[in-house]
């Protein structure tokens, strides 16, 4: 199977208004030396047996384990709808929107994600996507680099360890100086984050809720870092902000997250969306593509892309990032989706997310020999202390049917015994019950 | 039209939540909670369709219109791999599934389409291996430039600087910057290709890698390719190969074969998954066997037995490029599109791709300026320089063609070519496509001959006319904000209650 449409006679035509005899000779530049050594590649399939391969190979994987893992990529319901609009092939099987005129569609989409993402994070202005949360939270140390001339970038341990971990691998081969701040009873450490904080430091990065799903107040950090002339770098879980304190409440000057949980299904690790948002005054710093609005010859409304003088196709090696294709598909779903939930609907899936959480850590804690870590309140995730290895008990709940978290001695020294749980909307009373049950007949 | 915010109606909602099963527990502590709710859109579920559903149709697409857009590949996008994405057993599978212990059995299937999909590839490009870690083909380019800083660390020595041809992508002097090298620019020669004579005074041995694409922007295939990959081995230099025009090529030439060391595909380009109005792309990244080594981690591995894993001991790797393995979805759909072209299917498209773009240049010769040569491959480059004359330049023929159905072709790119318009046409697009798209071009010159001033409304049949970018770009509005008082703040979630503490 193919997708080409030319008949033989076509072809034929074709040929002869370029003036050559077949298609080979289009190729001629191709010297005989530089052709291919191999191109074993399997035959043509028709789309009925591609189809059946594949599903087949997807048996393969599990998915009926109930759910309680999260460590910062979650399971959240998807409405119907977001499937369905963001399924509209004249959206993906769109370019990037160059053309503004034609694509007044995606670029009003796009302006109106950019404005949820405000409204979400309190912030002035967000960019049409990134990556993902990991890649937000370079970019953001690259823009705070940028603004501030300076080299020092001050990490929260409590920053996902994946993302710490991209953040190395990114910045290995640019002068910058990494600080990693500790984390005391779930929280983050302001001794140790001030001990470091000076005139050299671009910014701190903190996250909230953090990695333990704890919930902090970030504004005395923020505030102490503006003291000195520093930015503060903000990494949040986009559903806790249904309820909890924005990064702009709390002085941040950048906001960054992961927003697969804005109706991305989690697929495997991607495609996901690194969202970023910033204060005006970072504005033209920020990577990316970045919708505004304006008026036509008309004084009609629209939308284009706009400060492209920042980016790699004018300003190659000067750009502000190398970034190209984005991930505004997903952009598009997280804005319907949004869309659907609304302003109450965020606040009381938020709320719904939160009470669930508290409900498990309640049941959970009832088993004996187990504890909850309560030094924090928690974000529908949080941590226990297992009385013996948590990877063992995770194989053993896997046998009974549960994703039960994630073990913390993964990312953590010492932490061996501890184990990571997440609830969302989808967990119902039944499902958490089981799972205490469960888990109490493994310990 | 109206903006969603705009379409709200306060307590309007398009969602519903399973009711509350659990007891609801005490408020967060106002110190955590914000201060008033979110200012989202109110609206209902038909609101939301409707809205999404006319935004849609505001839209140029694939499959609404041709869309030649030069270096981009917007060929046809099979729709049976949307099928394939949505299956449970990939789209609600958790990517930390494999890693926790006995989890590796679990997600056998998801390991195998990346175990077999790195193999296909490599045998497509004629690379020792590939991760398929990058999200988009910048960020492919910007993992190779740090696999060429690994490798070079790893020989002991420091190397500062990148070559880039002055017709190359924006992305790869953007990639290399980024990563901390300088770029240095070579320019193109009267043939199209890259100038030899200013390439070999450039080597010395601050050269780290240079980067090519390869046929180049200006739809060329060098043919002293593998010369220059020679010289610049020869200089302990990589050569990069930029793969965003790897459909030119499928079955003709391999990267590896002709001395690259390193390439990323698109595969949102070459494979056809969606572009997605600007993303999700996949950037997967391929490695000459003495890069191997540098891979990012994980890496998907088979055991003799037939078990696939993920290999974390790399004590050379660069580290996370992205926090799992890759775009999955992208991958998974570019890997049913190869499994159902199979291996003929693929040299198909690259020829079929070839035979379009040629049929476009040579009937539009007479028509436009062709910047260099008398064969393409699978794009070729135009200019408007001789309309430009007559006052109509490449932007104005563009609006043109938007009446007219068309998707413009790239403008003013490649940058070395004035009025550049470079028309990628792919293998998808049947020849009364390309005769309508042809006649509407002549259309266009021959209306720029006769009447410039023509052009200055154009386009006519859009949802808004030409935008005022420069005044969009100085007075910026990126963002909606409710008007002030309009709404009242709603009370917080958690005002009323103190502060709460645990132990």
């Amino acid at each position: 199977m193919n997708y080409i449409p030319h008949t033989e006679e076509q072809t034929r035509q074709m040929l002869e208004a370029i003036g050559v005899s077949s298609i080979d000779e289009l190729f001629d530049g191709i010297k005989p030396e530089l052709r291919p050594k191999s191109f074993n590649i399997p035959q043509s399939l028709s789309e009925q047996e591609v189809i059946s391969r594949l599903s087949r190979i997807a048996q393969k994987n599990i998915v009926s384990l109930k759910n309680f893992l999260g460590a910062g990529f979650y399971d959240h319901y998807i409405p119907a709808a977001v499937d369905m609009m963001a399924g509209r092939s004249e959206f993906y099987t769109a370019y990037t929107p160059y053309q503004a005129e034609c694509s007044q569609g995606w670029l009003q989409a796009i302006y109106e994600y950019q404005s949820m993402i405000c409204q979400l994070t309190g912030m002035d202005c967000a960019n049409s996507s990134l990556y993902d949360g990991g890649t937000a939270i370079y970019e953001a140390a690259m823009m705070a680099i940028r603004a501030t001339g300076r080299t020092k970038i001050i990490m929260d341990s409590g920053l996902n360890m994946i993302y710490r971990t991209m953040l190395y691998t990114y910045m290995s081969n640019l002068n910058i100086e990494f600080v990693e701040t500790p984390v005391i009873h779930g929280q983050s450490c302001r001794e140790e984050i001030f001990r470091y904080l000076d005139e050299k430091t671009a910014a701190v990065v903190t996250q909230n809720p953090n990695f333990f799903g704890a919930v902090d107040d970030h504004s005395d950090i923020a505030q102490k870092a503006h003291s000195v002339g520093a930015l503060s770098i903000i990494s949040v879980y986009p559903v806790s902000l249904g309820m909890l304190k924005t990064p702009a409440e709390m002085g941040a000057d950048i906001a960054t997250g992961e927003g697969q949980s804005l109706g991305m299904p989690l697929s495997f690790g991607g495609p996901y969306l690194g969202f970023i948002a910033c204060k005006q005054a970072l504005t033209r710093k920020m990577p990316g593509r970045i919708v505004g609005a304006g008026t036509d010859r008309e004084g009609r409304r629209g939308f284009v892309l706009t400060l492209q003088a920042r980016e790699q196709h004018i300003r190659r090696e000067r750009a502000t990032s190398n970034i190209c294709s984005n991930e505004a598909l997903c952009a598009l779903r997280a804005g319907i989706y949004l869309s659907l939930l609304g302003k109450t609907g965020m606040e009381e899936l938020a709320r719904l997310n939160y009470d669930k959480c508290e409900y498990a850590k309640d049941c959970v804690e009832k088993i004996p020999g187990l504890k909850v870590k309560r030094s924090s309140p928690t974000f529908n995730e949080f941590t226990i202390a297992l009385p013996r290895n948590a990877d063992v008990v995770v194989e053993k709940m896997i046998d009974k049917g549960f994703a039960p978290g994630f073990p913390l001695g993964k990312f953590y020294k010492g932490m061996n015994n501890y184990l990571l749980v997440a609830v969302t909307e989808k967990r119902t009373k039944e499902d958490i019950e089981q799972f205490v049950q469960a888990l109490e007949k493994v310990l | 039209m109206k903006l969603i915010f705009e379409k709200s109606v306060k307590s309007r909602t398009g969602f519903s939540l399973p009711a509350p099963d659990v007891p609801r527990k005490k408020d967060i502590g106002i110190r955590y909670a914000r201060n008033h709710g979110a200012f989202l859109p109110e609206v209902s579920e038909l609101d939301v369709v409707r809205h999404y559903t006319n935004l849609s149709r505001m839209n140029f697409s694939v499959d609404n219109n041709f869309y030649p857009l030069g270096s981009c590949t917007m060929k046809y996008n099979p729709k049976f791999t949307e099928k394939i994405a949505c299956m449970e057993g990939f789209s609600g599978l958790h990517p930390l599934i494999p890693q926790l212990l006995g989890g590796g059995r679990l997600s056998q299937g998801a390991l195998e389409v990346l175990y077999n999909m790195e193999k296909l590839l490599c045998e497509i490009t004629g690379m020792a291996a590939f991760t398929m870690q990058p999200l988009a083909g910048a960020h492919g380019e910007l993992t190779g430039i740090m696999l060429i800083a690994a490798y070079h660390k790893n020989k002991g020595r420091r190397r500062r600087c990148v070559i880039v041809p002055d017709s190359s992508h924006g992305t790869n002097p953007a990639s290399a910057a980024i990563a901390g090298y300088d770029v240095k620019v070579i320019k193109t020669g009267p043939d199209g290709c890259m100038d030899m004579r200013q390439f070999k005074d450039s080597l010395s041995e601050d050269m780290a890698a240079v980067m090519l694409t390869c046929p180049n922007t200006l739809g060329i295939f060098n043919p002293a390719i593998k010369e220059i990959t020679d010289i610049a081995h020869s200089a302990g230099a990589l050569v990069y190969y930029d793969g965003a025009n790897l459909n030119a090529i499928m079955g003709k030439c391999r990267p590896g074969d002709l001395g690259f060391d390193l390439v990323h595909l698109n595969l949102h380009k070459t494979f056809a998954t969606p572009h997605g109005g600007g993303g999700p792309g996949a950037g997967p990244v391929g490695v000459a066997s003495q890069l191997v080594d540098f891979l990012p981690v994980s890496r998907v591995m088979k055991r003799p037995a037939g078990a696939f894993y993920l290999e974390y001991n790399n004590p050379k790797s660069i580290g996370y490029i992205a926090p799992f393995y890759g775009n999955f979805a992208v991958i998974l759909k570019a890997y049913a599109y190869i499994l159902i072209l199979g291996r003929e299917g693929l040299i198909k498209a690259s020829e079929y791709a070839v035979l379009n773009a040629n049929y476009c240049m040579c009937r539009l010769k007479q028509y436009y300026d062709v910047a260099y040569g008398k064969r393409c491959m699978h794009e070729c480059v135009l200019s408007a320089q001789r309309q430009s004359e007559n006052g109509v330049k490449a932007l104005d023929i563009a609006k043109f063609l938007i009446d007219r159905g068309f998707h413009p072709p790239t403008i003013y790119f490649p940058l070395i070519v004035r009025e550049a318009m470079m028309i990628e046409p792919t293998e998808t697009e049947s020849k009364e496509t390309l005769d309508e798209f042809i006649e509407a071009m002549i259309e266009a010159a021959e209306l720029a001959r006769r009447d410039a001033n023509k052009f200055h409304d154009m386009p006519v049949t859009t949802p808004v006319s030409r935008m005022d970018e420069v005044k969009a770009a100085r007075e910026l509005d990126l963002c909606w904000r409710p008007s002030a008082g309009a709404r009242p703040l709603s009370p917080s979630p958690g005002k009323a209650c103190p502060l709460q503490t645990y132990e």
